[in-house]
This record gives structure tokens, sequence and C-alpha cells, in this order.
């Protein structure tokens, strides 16, 4: 028989080893499910995880997507982990990413037409206090009536998903668009554009905005008292308080970092990739974002580099779409495949296995 | 367009089967001191599994049997994942819904479209025809029926039987359970595995008898208003009913509204069931009420025996 026993504290090697582990663990577990599906499980796992960096034929288009699918996972998740830091749990975050890109979208709409260069760093800052603002209700619920979060910030989610669908037939609807659903195309008009900066790339303002939340994260919780706090919360909430932590604080603050940073990536996919306002604008980053952060293991740096291969999967699954038949949902079951083992392989940071001897009183 | 209390009330029920179901199951979840927040991953899976099995066998029990299973299944993964590889329950749980959700629109793929057989309705004979009561409770499917002999069968065990003081036991402090004796992981897991099965039926509720379809996403956030509503009984089946009702009752009465063309903004109605769900839910965790001191201590911590 098999015994755990708990580590003093989670061991270094196994953090870094076991999203790998997990991710080679998802190829075999996913090829096995590509193989029910009847499909070759090497070739799937190839156009997945290969064919978008490096095969001669899709490459030059799917490169470039990797930044613009990775910039709001990562700017998502960064936000995220603060708060699963401090045991704050904020699952709410496509909808404040909804709300970000209508507050923004809004903003500028109303200076229909423009040229002024002002419009668009004011339609960041909308789509940011969107973001916030949507963060702040179950924020301000659970410090002043201990209102569990979880359950707030998801519900949120729907009801931006319903305001979205009133926003694209209602009061942000084309009146050039011969009455079909969605917004101007913000994309197109220079105003409101946030445009590929580098070209071919993917490369653009949020994008750039996303590494440098990345360093700024870094910074937070390694330098700064801020970051400090948010980890005691997590670890030792009793500890934290004796510390001097304010816990009202530490949550409107996590809250509202992280429904900011959802609300940016919200307005930058609505005036850049996306290009407007549509019924089924959301895409559930705001979902995907939330496996990023433990993939990351709420790391910054680690935050990066999920973001980034949680982007290929994106990529690799519509190629795998295209070339192979396989259904776009089979890739969001692949994604949940990936946090069920490393929740699973968590096990081996936390604890030790040792065989139980038998016989020993 | 007038609204028909008898139709409303008799559509209230419908609406509200599927959650009471989830609700119920979770319930149980908690009580044993497992939060699983995967409820609207294992009805969804519940959905499509009822749905593929009862289109192919034509047979609704044979639908509902799967779909129980399918729920069940799911909530395996989870049991695994967080009583033998002492995973934080939390992310487990939304793992389990993002899984879910993926999953079953795979499973749906080749089903969509098709019709389920129809589930019959109970006549029972006296019952079913008497003026106002008769269209508002007795005519309902033999799952309705179901679900509230389980609350109460739910309610019973947990009150009167030393099964139910095992478990809600376990679920206050599984360290002296377990230094009674009591097996906590296998008392957790069974609790865990009934609460996937409830929430399979449930989500087979809605593509079997409300819709009757398959749509992906079908569930639309109901497992959540489920696990809303756990807190808002105070874990209480009694209460957890009760407000299942209630909330079935808005989702009916919205529905008509949208339909009767009134001046209230369609969107404005489609997210009232969400709207109030939280809004009770702030009521309840408010102030000086009793729900907050209701909820099991144990309540999704991670129980590692080291005896």
């Amino acid at each position: 028989m098999f015994k755990l026993e708990k580590r003093p504290s989670p061991s270094k090697p196994w953090i870094l080893a076991t999203p790998i582990l997990a991710v080679i663990l998802t190829m075999i577990a996913g090829g096995l499910m590509f193989a029910a599906l009847g499909k070759n499980p090497f070739e799937a796992i190839r156009i997945i995880f290969w064919d978008p960096l490096f095969s001669q034929q899709f490459a030059a288009y799917s490169r470039p997507q990797l930044l613009v699918k990775a910039g709001p996972l990562i700017l998502i998740a960064i936000g995220l982990s603060l708060g699963f830091r401090a045991g704050i749990w904020n699952i709410g975050a496509e909808g404040q990413y909804i709300m970000g890109a209508i507050a923004g979208a809004s903003f500028g709409l109303t200076f229909y037409p423009t040229e002024s260069v002002w419009v668009f760093p004011g339609m960041v800052i909308a789509g940011a206090l969107g973001g916030w603002a949507w963060a702040m209700i179950p924020a301000i619920l659970k410090t002043h009536f201990r209102t569990n979060e979880i359950l707030v910030s998801l519900l949120l989610v729907y009801v931006a998903e319903k305001f979205l669908a009133s926003a694209a037939v209602g009061f942000l609807r084309n009146p050039e668009g011969s009455g079909f659903p969605g917004s101007r195309q913000l994309n197109r008009i220079e105003a409101f554009s946030n445009p590929e900066l580098i070209a071919n790339t993917g490369m653009h303002w949020g994008v750039l905005l996303a590494f440098i939340s990345v360093i700024a994260a870094y910074i937070l919780l390694n330098k700064h008292l801020v970051g400090y706090q948010i980890k005691l919360a997590g670890q030792a909430p009793r500890a934290a308080r004796f510390a001097g932590v304010n816990p009202t604080r530490l949550i409107l603050l996590c809250m509202g970092v992280s429904g900011i940073l959802a609300g940016l990536a919200g307005v930058f996919e609505v005036t850049g990739p996306a290009g407007q306002i549509s019924i089924d604008f959301n895409v559930g980053y705001g979902f995907t974002a939330i496996i990023v952060a433990f993939l990351g293991r709420l790391h910054p740096v680690g935050i990066l580099l999920a973001g980034l291969l949680m982007a290929l999967t994106y990529i690799g699954g519509e190629l795998a779409q295209l070339m192979l038949g396989i259904p776009a949902s089979a890739i969001q079951a692949f994604q949940g495949m990936l946090l069920f083992f490393l929740l699973a392989l968590d096990v081996l940071s936390n604890y030790r296995i040792r065989m139980r001897k038998e016989g020993v009183a | 367009m007038a609204i028909d209390p008898v139709t409303l009330m008799a559509a209230l029920i419908v609406a509200s089967t599927p959650i009471l179901l989830a609700a119920i199951g979770e319930l149980v979840v908690e009580k044993a001191g497992v939060l699983n927040l995967g409820v609207e991953g294992m009805m969804i899976i519940g959905a499509v599994s009822g749905f593929a099995i009862a289109v192919q066998t034509g047979s609704p029990t044979l639908g509902f049997l799967a779909a129980a299973v399918g729920g069940a299944l799911l909530a395996l993964i989870f049991g695994v994942l967080t009583q033998f590889f002492l995973s934080n329950q939390v992310a487990t749980g939304l793992a389990l819904t993002l899984f879910g959700l993926g999953l079953s629109s795979l499973i749906g793929e080749s089903i969509s479209g098709a019709t389920p057989p129809p589930v019959a309705r109970l006549n029972i004979p006296g019952l079913s025809e008497m003026p106002v009561l008769g269209p508002i409770l007795f005519s309902h499917t033999a799952m309705v029926y179901f679900s509230v002999a389980l609350v109460i069968a739910v309610w019973a065990v947990l009150k009167f039987t030393h099964v139910g003081l095992v478990l809600r036991a376990v679920g206050e402090n599984h360290d002296a359970a377990h230094a009674l004796g009591y097996k906590v992981i296998r008392i957790r897991l069974m609790a865990i595995l009934f609460g996937g099965a409830c929430a399979g039926l449930g989500g087979a509720f809605f593509s079997m008898v409300r819709v009757p379809q398959w749509t992906e996403g079908m569930t639309a956030g109901a497992g959540w208003i489920a696990l809303a509503l756990v807190v808002f009984g105070s874990w209480k089946p009694g209460r957890v009913m009760l407000g299942a009702y209630l909330f079935g009752g808005i989702t009916a009465l919205q529905l008509r509204l949208q339909a009767a063309g009134i001046a209230i903004p369609v969107e404005l109605l489609a997210m009232s069931p969400y709207l109030i769900t939280i809004i009770v839910l702030v009521i309840m965790s408010s102030g000086k009420s009793r729900a907050a001191l209701n909820a099991p201590a144990a309540l999704g911590k991670v129980f590692h025996a080291t005896g």
C-alpha cells in the first residue's frame, strides 16, 4: 500500500515538473480520445502542437495567431492568479471581459464619426472601468455581506451575456448594418482600432500590455509588501490578520485588478482581432484563463508560458478541425483534461509517497 | 395576452424540477463536507447522455438511467481527484464544469436535431381530472414526483438514520469521524457519486422533458443556481425545495412575460433569474441570518489521514 506524507513545504522540482508531466499525460489521454473519434491520434497531436508553429503550409498564418490568442489569456490569468493566491475566487472573468468590451465600444461609438487620437485611449480606460465595475459587484457583496464570490461572479457571467445580446441587437447595433445584429466594425475605423503593431506577428496593444502585466505581477509578488500580503493571506489567513493584513482591502484589490485586466482584454479584443460587438463576441477566454492560471502555477512567468501553450491548443484545435474534422468541442474537453491531470499531479508537489510497511504497529 | 395562472403553476413545477434534483444531490455532497462546483458539468453530461440513450433506445427510462450513470461517472473523476489525490476542491470542481461542457458538445455533435421519445405524463385517475389542482399537481412526468420523493427521502435519511448521522459527522469533523473508525473517504465518495447521479438526472430533465432537444450548453447556468440554492436553503432539504420552486416560478413567469410582450426589455427578463439568485444569496449570507452558521464545518477542507 502507498501512504502519503505531507511535505513541510511544497517540493520545488515537482512544482516545475508537474505541468510538463500533465501536458504529456494529456497528450496521451487526448490521443486516446481522438482515436475513439476514429482519427489518427499521432496525426491529431502533431497538428495541434507542431503544425501551427512549424508546418510550411500553415505557420505563416498561425504563428501570429499565437500572440493574438495568448494575449487575452495571459492578461486575464495574471489578474486571476493574484486573487487565487490570496484565496479569493473570481471565476467570472468572462463577464468582466464582456463588460469591458461593451464599455470600451460604447465610449468610442458615442464619438462616431471622429478622427481624434484621444478616443482610443478613452476607450481603453472605459474598458478597464467596465471590467472593474463588474468585478466590484461580487467584491463588495463579499466584503459587506459575506456573499460567496464564486457564485456571484459566475452568475454575473450569464447576466453579462444577456447584456451583450441586448447591446448587439440594440443600443450598439450598426445603424448602417441593414438590421443585422452587431456593432460597427471598430477595427476598420482608424480612431477606434487596435492595430497590429508589427506586421505579421500578431502583436497588438493588448499583447504588449499582457507582457507588461507579467513583469508587473512578478515585481508585485516578489518585491512589494502587497504581494507578500497576498501570499500570506492565501497560505495562512489567521497569521495574515495578525500581521495587519486588511482582508477587505485585499479582496477589493484582487477582484479590482482582475476585473480591470479582464476588461482591458475585452476592449483590446473588440477593437482588434474580434473587430465588433456581436452576440457571440466572447469565446470563453475568461474560463480558459482559469486553466492558464493554474497551469502556470499562479506564477507570472509560468502563466506566460501556459498562456502560449493554451493559445497553441486553440490554434491547433482549429487546424485539427479543418484537417481532420475533429469537432471544436474536443479541444475544450482536451483543455479540461489538462487541468485534471495537473490537479491530480499536484499531490506529488505537496506530499511524499511512501510504501507502507506491512505489520508495523 | 393574459397569463393563465394554472399553466403558469404547472410550468413552475417543470422549470423547478431539474434544479431541485441537482440541488438535493449537491446538498448531500456538501453535508459530507465536500464542495463540488462541477454541478453544471455533471448536469450537461447528464443532459447529453440521457438524450443520446433515449433517442437510440426509444426508452426515456433508459435515458434517465444513462443520465444518472453519466453524471455519476463524471463525479467519480472529481471524487478520485479530491479524495485520493487530495486536490483543491474549488479548482477541481471548475475543471469538471469546463471538461463536462466540452465533452458534452463532443458527444452531442452527432445527435443534435434528433427528437427524443416523448416522456409520458402520469395520469392519476380521479386526481388528474380535478379542476385547477389536476393540471398543476397531477399531470406531470414521473420524474417530477421522483424529485419530490427524493427530497423527502434525503431529509428522512439525514435526520433519522444512522447513515445520515455518520454522513453529517464526516461533514462536520472528518478527523473525529476518522478517529471513531468511519471510512471518511469511502463515505464522501458515495456522497459525491450520489450528487453526480442527481445532477445527471436534472440535466436529462432539461433535454428530455423541459425543452426537449439537445443544444450545446443548454443547462445555461442551472448547475450554478443549484449550488446557490443549497446556500439559500441553509443546507436543509425542505428549504432547498422551497428555493427551487421559487426560482422555477421566476423562470416560468419571465418566459411568459417575454411571450406576452410586456413593456419590460426581454434581456432584463432573461437576466432576472440570475439577478434574483444573487439577491437571495446576499440576503441569506448577510446579517445575523443563520445560513452561514449552518454550513457543514468541514466543507471544502482536504482530509488527509495521518494515522
